[in-house]
């Protein structure tokens, strides 16, 4: 469930076949995830000999463990569910009451710290992947705008600007249908569609599993298509470098002020279909003060999809992106190998 | 609508939290919401009644600690109580102002027995 606008969830579907299924601890946590089995993506699943594949659970204590499944066949999914012995979690502690003891029939009434932010489930499922990138020197970009502001088609033209120069991986986000991700894959890139049925945004957790289906390539553009939704995408982090607001000049200037969190939330924001200007009532500048009304640090670029206007700009930003996160992975490879040179300095010395 | 999925937000935490303690009721709850946060605690009380009702968290009482707005101005250079998110300062009415407390929605803790 959506906590922002109370959208229903359960119902997504990552291209391929899906499946969920629930495992219950011994400490009574229980936790639910979805596995995609897809034929036409390689996956940790087929690669594996004997169907082995590796999960990490997180537990509402915060500990978290990984562990094997084994897969009888290659997609035979009646899956067993698996009890989990857990220490951390499951300690049975009589003395951790007020009254630091334990009386046969007298239940303790005690306080317990939670202070969890009521996001923080996907925050946690957003830095793992914000790792994953940074690990691998990948720029992730999260595009969100309304439902028809020209983002399929904005991509389409930034990927064919760059492709001969960078590898490109894209997610595609939309209730129903895989228009959008048939669209990418023309242009001769990566696509994977999610479906999230009932849900109106993408989240950390289904952006996790769109890694590990798509497998991006080091030092590669990441690119999220969230779904037309200028509301609650502004509340899940994906674990993207920079959210992208996209406005179009058929739509009206004041909307940076009636949905603020979307233009507070994004670094950037492209002015899309600008060769409409001469036709339309729509004030850009105004636009433009709007935006920066409600975040003076945005970023905006003055673009036309169709005619190509203005995106040389945009491109040029993006390049400047994924040379700072090759430039940073490159460092942290630098540093590695000096820790090492010293170590074995070290050794050579005892 | 709004309110109501934050209630079932919260109690998922809460649910959560007194299961993995053995916990046999949950008897209170206390929020943290910022005035910046766009929550209605009204709306949100009858909310969270709602949703726990027939559950470990039913009658629990709800404790919201009501958290004020406060921005820095960047033109002012300094702290300022705000009323309303993205709002103008009070001292110089520049929009140049960025939340820094108030904006939170959390689950502080509970008391369980």
């Amino acid at each position: 469930m959506c906590t922002v606008c109370g959208c229903g969830a359960g119902e997504t579907r990552i291209e391929g076949a899906a499946h969920e299924h629930a495992h219950v601890h011994e400490d009574g946590t229980v936790h639910s995830h979805a596995h995609d089995h897809g034929a036409d993506y390689a996956h940790a699943h087929d690669d594996a000999p004997l169907g082995v594949h590796a999960h990490t659970h997180r537990h509402a204590d915060g500990s978290e463990h990984s562990h094997a499944h084994v897969h009888e066949g290659e997609h035979a999914h009646g899956h067993e569910h698996h009890h989990h012995e857990h220490g951390v979690g499951g300690d049975l502690d009589f003395g951790a009451g007020p009254a630091r003891a334990h009386v046969p029939g007298l239940s303790q009434s005690r306080m317990v710290q939670i202070e969890q932010d009521i996001l923080s489930k996907n925050n946690r499922y957003a830095s793992e992947n914000r790792q994953y990138f940074d690990d691998r020197g990948i720029f992730a970009l999260n595009l969100v705008s309304s439902p028809g502001s020209g983002k399929t088609t904005l991509l389409v033209r930034t990927i064919e600007l760059l492709k001969d120069r960078v590898a490109i991986t894209v997610v595609e986000g939309d209730q129903q249908t895989s228009n959008d991700a048939e669209r990418i894959r023309a242009t001769g890139v990566a696509a994977l569609q999610i479906n999230t049925g009932k849900g109106c945004h993408l989240d950390g957790h289904m952006v996790g599993h769109a890694l590990e289906r798509l497998q991006p390539a080091d030092e590669s553009l990441f690119l999220i298509e969230n779904v037309g939704n200028l509301v609650c995408p502004a509340a899940f982090d994906l674990g993207e470098h920079h959210k992208v607001a996209i406005l179009s000049v058929t739509e009206g200037e004041d909307k940076p002020l009636k949905y603020p969190d979307m233009f507070r939330a994004a670094d950037v924001m492209l002015l899309n279909k600008c060769d409409l200007l001469p036709y339309l009532d729509f004030d850009a500048d105004l636009a433009e003060a709007n935006a920066r009304r409600v975040n003076p640090d945005l970023t905006v670029f003055r673009v036309s999809a169709s005619s190509g206007d203005g995106l040389s700009a945009w491109v040029s930003w993006i390049e400047a992106g994924l040379e700072a996160q090759r430039g940073k992975r490159a460092e942290t490879v630098d540093a590695l190998k000096r820790r090492i040179a010293e170590l074995e300095r070290q050794l050579a010395g005892q | 609508m709004h309110e109501m999925s934050l209630a079932e937000g919260v109690l998922q935490l809460v649910e959560e939290t007194a299961q993995r303690e053995g916990a046999q009721r949950v008897k209170l709850v206390v929020l943290e919401i910022g005035r910046l946060s766009s929550v209605q605690p009204e709306a949100l009380r009858f909310c969270f009644e709602a949703v726990t009702h027939g559950g470990i968290a039913q009658g629990a009482v709800l404790e919201i600690v009501d958290v004020p707005g406060v921005g820095w101005c960047m033109p002012c250079g300094e702290s300022v109580p705000m009323s309303e998110s993205y709002g103008a300062c009070p001292k110089c009415g520049s929009y140049q102002v960025q939340p820094t407390g108030g904006t939170e929605m959390r689950v502080k803790e509970i008391e369980i027995a």
